[in-house]
């Protein structure tokens, strides 16, 4: 008995493992530009270790450059910025942890992040009863900003302190889906997610528009973030006949996934949403991933001339890790929040009002400003009004873009 | 059904894999009794060592050359961390209480990720492992991948390795005696501080072979991957019968097996449809293993023995 009494605290004790190594680490600050004036910080909340690191170290940098060229450009006077970056590891209780931390510190007026939409639905209630601005460079599902009976066509928005400058999912599942239909000229579709707010939720959209302009869904399956081994679902998807798969998910599974398959014998391509757009997907895939197709949202940053700026800045700036896919969008974050402080403090006679944070709120959903990824500004649901999409594809172990348009529905 | 040898072979894969590393836990359990937990970081420590042989290699040399050298490198750096392990925060608490020892196990196993994570270049995020190249083999009902080929032959040729050395050497009977009373193994003249430091050392070399094969098959390896992987390689080693050799190998291979039939098949049963997919093999390997432990106990190999504690 005391045998099995063991096994069973084992079993209990390795639950609890799970849970404490994804607690929080390290809140390192970002930006050291002590000046002048009163202190207004500018929250981060993005996974800063672990897998998706890559894409929320970019976003933190970003922010981090837009507060320094605010602060040496005096873009608000009598106002100097800081950045306060926490670390969620993509996990929606570190996430509210750190939305609590933000909340609690009076001097933060506006927060930028988190990276994935699982986490933000943790965070939004906490921001919202605090009024304190969130505007998320990369969240992309419908429900955070349409509420959750966006399906059936009824918008509600659920809080008015949310924003984001990225596009949603029934944008870009629509469009994709569009691509593969008609210019990929591909029928049969097998469709896989990884059972996450945005990858299902991504996923299911894809397929919904992919059935309505005539294709095929030969099959379907979901798969565990975390796992590695994909050679049953690489299995199925060879035994369904399919001509492409779409994997709602993530870069960390969707590059040994795409492998996998590939290597099952399926050379077909996989297509997936901005969260495989990332050289990361390509490592990760072992140099097997050419053919497979992304859609992320706004048109490739490099090619903009607005960005022309924001990559040049970002390079001086000598950050250790590229600005990835969200860079751009982090710094429009980042700056629409700065520009509501900007139109907040000249309200107020040029200081900072007490309750600066509702009015910052206020002054998000008016701002209107040339940014890195093109105009912005945001509709009545808080999403970004800019619907410009993207698709990518992996060409010799590189992504280039295939086709930029503007979702018109 | 003309993929269910397809199925199998990847179950199977599957299996060797869990089975080479839940070999670790059942030899530690075995003979003092303890649930390694940070035996999952010994394994993801064998790969990195691996992956440093490799890397300290001339640039271009055939991974056909590489592999017994990153072998050794893998099973030198697991084998290291798993006697120090041993010595410096097993030993002492040897007579301590046994969650003792359990609670440090834990913490050893966070304290190595973390390590792993700070200190080793390039591991914050996964790192790229070294992987044959071509298409696979054609074996007519089945494909068989290149980079498994590794597994195939060396996970049985290690349970050889392994049950010889139990049954034929001075060691091996050793062990085998210090597993069933080790106070009086003590008295016949073993040595069995060192018998223990053995089967940690074993284990971990079986961890790192499992390690390479991992990096091999999924062409990476990162600070995380001993986790899921240990904790799989725990449940076969319960489900073949905690203790017994050639009970985890055995567990090993049910679980890899059922996992991969799961996903491929539940989803086809009428009225299981939401039930099925890789999604839920997790939970359907979990249901085998209540399902084992219901009717044995003791798992499919394992000896009901007197509990000596």
């Amino acid at each position: 008995m005391r045998k099995s009494s063991l096994l069973v605290v084992s079993i209990a004790v390795t639950g609890a493992l799970t849970l404490s190594a994804c607690g929080s680490r390290g809140e390192k600050s970002g930006s050291e530009n002590a000046g002048g004036g009163t202190k207004v910080v500018i929250g981060v909340d993005a996974p800063l270790t672990g897998k998706l690191s890559a894409l929320g170290l970019g976003i933190k940098n970003s922010v981090d450059l837009a507060v320094q060229k605010a602060n040496k450009e005096k873009t608000v006077p009598g106002v100097t910025f800081e950045v306060q970056g926490l670390d969620d590891q993509a996990n929606p209780t570190s996430g509210q942890q750190n939305a609590t931390k933000l909340v609690g510190d009076k001097t933060v007026l506006g927060v930028v992040g988190p990276l994935n939409s699982s986490v933000s639905l943790t965070m939004q209630k906490v921001f919202n009863d605090a009024k304190l601005a969130q505007v998320s460079p990369a969240n992309t599902n419908p429900q955070l900003s349409l509420g959750p009976d966006w399906g059936t066509g009824k918008f509600a928005r659920p809080y008015a302190s949310y924003f984001r400058t990225a596009t949603t999912d029934v944008v870009q599942g629509k469009f994709a889906a569009q691509y593969l239909y008609n210019d990929a000229k591909k029928t049969k579709v097998f469709v896989i997610d990884d059972k996450k707010t945005y990858g299902a939720g991504l996923a299911n959209i894809f397929q919904e528009e992919f059935k309505k302009l005539g294709g095929t869904v030969v099959g379907a399956d979901h798969i565990n973030p975390d796992d590695k081994d994909f050679s049953a679902v690489a299995t199925k998807v060879k035994a369904s006949g399919a001509d492409s798969v779409y994997y709602g998910g993530e870069y960390p599974e969707g590059g040994p996934l795409t492998d996998q398959i590939k290597k099952a014998g399926a050379q077909i391509p996989l297509f997936g949403g901005d969260g495989l757009y990332d050289d990361e997907f390509i490592k990760l895939s072992n140099n097997n991933s050419n053919g497979d197709l992304a859609t992320s949202v706004g048109a490739p940053v490099e090619e903009l001339d607005s960005a022309k700026a924001f990559i040049a800045d970002y390079k001086a700036a000598g950050y250790k890790d590229p600005y990835a896919a969200y860079g751009g969008y982090s710094y429009d974050a980042a700056w629409s929040i700065i520009e509501a402080v900007k139109a907040t403090v000249a309200a107020n006679g040029g200081k900072v009002p007490d309750d600066a944070r509702a009015k910052v709120i206020d002054a998000l959903s008016k701002v209107s400003f040339d940014g890195v990824t093109g105009k912005v500004s945001f509709d009545q649901y808080g999403d970004t009004s800019n619907k410009q999409l993207t698709v990518y594809t992996v060409k010799d172990n590189k992504w280039v873009s295939v086709k930029s348009g503007t979702y018109t529905g | 059904m003309h993929e269910l040898p397809q199925n199998l072979a990847n179950g199977l894969m599957l299996g060797l894999m869990y089975g080479l590393i839940a070999v670790g836990y059942t030899m530690v359990y075995g003979i003092v009794q303890l649930i390694n937990f940070a035996h999952g970081e010994i394994f993801m420590i064998g790969g990195f060592g691996a992956l440093t042989a490799y890397l300290a290699l001339p640039s271009g040399t055939s991974l056909w050359l590489a592999l017994p050298v990153m072998l050794v490198g893998g099973v030198i750096a697991s084998v290291l961390v798993a006697t120090g392990a041993e010595r410096f925060a097993y030993r002492p608490l040897r007579t301590a209480p046994r969650l003792a020892p359990l609670i440090t196990a834990i913490g050893l196993s966070i304290a190595l990720q973390q390590v792993v994570w700070a200190f080793y270049p390039g591991a914050k995020k996964a790192r790229t492992f070294p992987q044959f190249h071509g298409n696979p083999i054609d074996l007519g009902a089945f494909q068989l991948q290149r980079n498994d080929i590794f597994l195939l032959i060396a996970a049985p040729l290690c349970m050889l390795i392994l049950a010889s050395f139990v049954r034929l050497t001075r060691t091996g009977r050793a062990m085998q005696a210090t597993a069933q009373d080790p106070d009086t193994a003590k008295l016949m003249g073993i040595n069995t501080d060192r018998i223990i430091v053995v089967a940690f050392a074993l284990g971990a070399a079986f961890a790192a072979v499992a390690a390479v094969a991992h990096g091999l098959r999924y062409g990476q390896v990162d600070f995380m991957m001993g986790f899921i992987a240990g904790l799989k390689a725990f449940t076969a080693a319960v489900l073949g019968g905690i203790g017994n050799i050639y009970g985890a190998m055995l567990g090993g291979l049910v679980l890899g097996i059922a996992e991969s039939l799961a996903t491929a098949y539940i989803q086809n049963v009428p009225g299981m449809h939401q039930l099925g997919g890789a999604g839920w093999a997790n939970v359907w390997a979990f249901v085998l293993l209540i399902v084992v432990l219901l009717v044995r106990p003791q798992g499919l190999l394992g000896e009901r023995v007197a509990d000596r504690a």
